[in-house]
């Protein structure tokens, strides 16, 4: 058993425990992995004065991993009750028959990488008593509602908190736990003026209760209202185009799809067989780093149990590597890069990012740096249709956006219904500039203002 | 599920400290799925999972908290932390319960075939098959992914009015994506059949085929050429255009957004809104497509809905909730994607009823446009109208005639403006699968229309 996996925190022993027993259940011959969570939430939505909805729950379950001579078979419950323990793993290991053998197909085993310890759990979070919660979503509510005359409607203001803990156990000698806190305020407004009405959102996220900002929410999503107003459909041509920290977060996050180590091996990724050629601009450098403790993704273990590091995928442009867990990565020659990711016990371990950055540029801009760099161009601050209109395997790239046009280096009139346009290995190799006012967004990757030129728009 | 004592025991708790309205939402879904990729099974994977959702409504105010623990404890521990908020104001006086009444077996449809080990076996082999047609289509095809799931969701609904009803349902669906290489790139191509059926669905539907039309795209797309930019014609062939109408006016029709006068479409019952030619329905009754049912996710029956007749705007779509505020009955609308949520206002089955024109007739009209095959999702802002929907497989119209294949992209309009350019609509309905998301919670939907043509769409290429 390795070093690396034998810390645990006191919370989580009693699942480090259950995954264990259900673990030891293993027949000879199969290799079990038993993953455990559970949970509490909070959410409290505010709606004209009142509490809309106010809902309090806690959830737990297991998903089992079987693999027998290489087959691999799983199954879940939504459940921790004794009876449906030996029921999954039952029905996981008939699952198992069915797969097609696969030399590949194996659970991870202690690779001897320490772990850096990252703390994600907010010690006050359950002491906090939900009128408080509740105080806090009627404030966010009226505080939008009057900050701004134009404001016509706030039809969403949301606390909300989660509390989750989980165990991973493995007959190969894998033994990790987790815990963490969130919380969140998120508000949805409409602002109108005349004919147009513009929408807006804005949130303030943290691990736990204390720092959430209800003023940083409320203005965000003011701002990115008000400022709409009065947009029209923009003109069509060639553009630099300059997406705001939120934006980024959802481009790097499409392009993190094509970093997969699957993808690549499953021949779905447009990197494939690119490693140490130039894919973008000198001045793009990209790097997965869930140990560090300010990013919202940040984690010690990865969905496999093993530890989780830095790994740099674009070095100055050039294609360094691609990031996989055991099975990817296994199929590819390399060790997995401790980046497994699952989405909850429902879901099996697949490899993915967990906190992408794009080195700043040189120039230490913030978003007016940039803007002021760009000169003539749009700047995006919401984006519809990345799931209809960008295929991460093509790269082609259209979505629908809003924003405001560049003029002399500023802001200027707001723009609506048009598209901006390219390919995701073109963007890669147009950067213009990358701004240094990294913010960690509730996201898998950061959110820094970008600049990307020579894209389509497609208006009036 | 849960006996119908313990259910009134449960309402009478959950209104003990008052309250309007008290409901029990039980569930339990067995999922499984299986996937085949890269030429291999890669897993099969089985989940079960069963609770309940209680909601307690005092005032504005809903009270909602669930458990996965389905016995008498459980589900009044659930009950009292749902009426914390009756508790901490609102309403003081208890409520009456009624006698709850009707029944909470599922209605009869019929013999469902149920996934068992049997069937694990036999989705193996449809896999296998569709895989081997999709490589068979062409030697550029260079990689395809098969998927098969399957779910059987058992649901009982019982509130203080005194209802209590339950249903069975099955939904089945079948997947493949292919992608296509060449010296031009990648290009990918996908097809889905779903319905709410249970195994039976492959008696309707041939693997092959969807396989054969997913490698089809992807090998058409490696010649296409990039998309327009700017305002074109446009005709969307029948099936999947119905997402045009999912966004561009669905969405906006739901009464919760309305309540809000978060949607363009407020206060706009009786007016012309769409085309003269648009007649839009929404029904969850339509035989077995995938946003089928017997009864919502808070009992009632569903129901066929006009919502637009010949342009004119007729109705919303409700939910208990928001029919309750303006005093009349829900549509048959109120859906959540499991125990776990809270029941919004959702679409069904939401499609445009044929016109009298014929489709080959609306391309040879069209001097210069797109035509679009296949949609891939959209998204609108209800509250601005604006809306967008991608191509998955497109061509050019030039002179009448479908011609070269374009590579993907979104479109972008304005729901109410874009209703009124519809100036042809075919004959050949068809419904297409999709899943809608609202507010984090996805539910099976419908989309269906005949090929019809729009006069001017932003296309959102980069061919200028």
């Amino acid at each position: 058993m390795s070093i690396a996996t034998e810390r645990t925190e006191g919370a989580t022993e009693d699942l480090l425990a259950l995954a264990e027993r259900v673990a030891g259940w293993a027949d000879a011959g199969e290799e079990v992995e038993v993953y455990v969570a559970r949970g509490t939430e909070t959410e409290v939505r505010a709606y004209d004065g009142e509490v809309e909805s106010l809902t309090s729950a806690t959830s737990a379950g297991i998903g089992i991993r079987v693999v027998v001579d290489h087959r691999l078979g799983f199954a879940w419950a939504g459940s921790l009750d004794e009876s449906v323990l030996g029921e999954t793993l039952a029905e996981a290991r008939d699952n198992a028959r069915f797969a097609t053998a696969d030399e590949h197909v194996q659970l991870a085993v202690p690779d001897g990488r320490e772990a850096v310890p990252v703390d994600l759990w907010d010690e006050g979070l359950a002491a906090i008593p939900t009128a408080r919660k509740v105080e806090l979503a009627l404030a966010l509510e009226a505080l939008a509602r009057g900050a701004d005359p134009r404001i016509r409607q706030v039809d969403a203001a949301d606390y909300g908190d989660v509390a989750s803990e989980s165990a991973l156990v493995s007959t190969t000698g894998i033994r990790s736990s987790s815990r963490k806190t969130s919380g969140y305020l998120s508000v949805g407004v409409i602002a109108g003026e005349g004919e147009s009405s513009q929408t807006g959102g804005g949130y303030s996220v943290g691990r736990g209760f204390d720092g959430l900002d209800p003023a940083r929410a409320c203005d965000d999503a003011v701002t990115r209202a008000v400022r709409l107003l009065g947009a029209t459909k923009g003109p069509s041509g060639r553009s630099t185009i300059v997406f705001d920290r939120r934006m980024a977060t959802t481009l790097l996050s499409i392009v993190s799809s094509a970093l997969s180590g699957e993808a690549v091996a499953k021949g779905r990724s447009f990197f494939a067989g690119r490693i140490g050629e130039q894919v973008g601009h000198p001045g793009l450098t990209l790097v997965d780093d869930p140990t560090d403790h300010r990013a919202y993704g940040a984690a010690a273990y990865d969905a496999e149990g093993l530890a989780c590091r830095r790994n740099v995928l674009i070095d100055s442009g050039v294609l360094q590597g691609f990031l996989y867990d055991t099975v990817s990565g296994s199929r590819a020659g390399v060790a997995s890069t401790g980046s497994a990711v699952r989405g909850g016990f429902a879901g099996t371990p697949g490899p993915g990012c967990r906190a992408l950055t794009l080195a700043p540029g040189p120039e230490g801009y913030d978003e007016d740096g940039v803007l002021s760099a760009v000169g003539e161009g749009l700047f995006v601050q919401s984006m519809t249709g990345v799931h209809s209109g960008v295929n991460p395997i093509s790269g082609d790239f259209s979505v629908g956006a809003e924003g405001l046009m560049i003029r002399d280096g500023k802001l200027a009139e707001p723009v609506r219904e048009i598209t901006v346009a390219s390919t995701l290995q073109r963007m890669l190799l147009s950067l213009v500039a990358v701004g240094a006012d990294v913010e960690w967004l509730p996201s898998i990757a950061a959110g820094q203002t970008l600049a990307i030129g020579d894209m389509q728009i497609s208006g009036a | 599920m849960i006996d119908t004592p313990v259910l009134e025991r449960v309402l009478a708790e959950a209104l003990r400290n008052g309250g309007d309205f008290a409901e029990v939402f039980a569930e339990d879904r067995s999922n499984s799925s299986a996937m085949l990729d890269d030429g291999r099974v890669e897993e099969l994977s089985s989940g079960r999972e069963r609770g309940a959702g209680i909601r307690v409504v005092t005032g504005e105010t809903t009270g909602f908290a669930h458990t996965a623990d389905l016995s008498e404890r459980g589900l009044l521990r659930a009950a009292e932390a749902a009426s914390a908020v009756a508790r901490s104001g609102g309403g003081s006086r208890p409520a009456d319960v009624g006698h709850l009444s009707g029944s909470a077996a599922p209605g009869d449809r019929g013999d469902r075939r149920a996934p068992t080990t049997g069937t694990k076996s036999e989705a193996l082999e449809l896999l296998q098959r569709a895989d081997e047609a999709a490589r068979a289509s062409g030697d550029a095809i260079s990689q395809v992914q098969a998927g098969f799931g399957s779910s059987r969701r058992r649901v009982l609904i019982a509130n203080s009015d005194g209802l209590l009803a339950g249903d069975e349902q099955s939904r089945t669906r079948f997947s493949v994506s292919c992608v296509a290489l060449a010296d031009t790139g990648m290009q990918t191509g996908y097809q889905t059949a779903a319905r709410t059926l249970g195994f039976e669905l492959f008696d309707e539907v041939s693997v092959e085929e969807l396989a054969r039309t997913a490698a089809a795209q992807a090998l058409a797309k490696l010649s296409a050429r990039p998309a327009p930019s700017g305002e074109l014609p446009v005709v969307l062939a029948g099936g999947s255009g119905g997402i045009l109408f999912h966004e561009a006016c669905g969405h906006g029709l739901e009464a919760d957004h309305i309540l809000k006068d978060a949607s363009v479409y407020a206060g706009k019952v009786g007016q012309l809104v769409a085309s003269p030619l648009v007649t839009l329905v929404d029904d969850g009754t339509v035989g077995s497509e995938w946003g089928t049912f017997q009864i919502d996710d808070e009992g009632r029956p569903a129901q066929r809905n006009v919502l637009i007749e010949d342009g004119v705007l007729t109705d919303y779509l409700w939910d208990y909730l928001r029919a309750r505020k303006e005093g009349r009955v829900s549509s048959g609308n109120g859906r959540r994607q499991s125990y776990r949520d809270l029941p919004m206002v959702r679409m069904t089955n939401t499609f445009l009823l044929p016109g009298e024109d014929d489709a080959d007739e609306i391309v040879a009209q069209t001097p210069r446009g797109v035509y679009v095959a296949k949609l891939g999702g959209g998204q609108v802002n209800t509250a601005t109208g604006d809306f967008v929907f991608g191509t998955t497989m497109a061509y050019l119209i030039e002179d009448g005639k479908i011609t070269e294949p374009l590579r993907d992209a979104n479109l972008i309009g304005n729901g109410p403006e874009i209703l009124k350019r519809i100036d042809a609509v075919g004959t050949d309905f068809s419904m297409t699968p999709g899943t809608c998301g609202k507010d984090g919670q996805s539910v099976p939907v419908g989309c269906g229309q005949a090929t019809m043509r729009l006069t001017g769409v932003t296309i959102g290429g980069t061919a200028e």
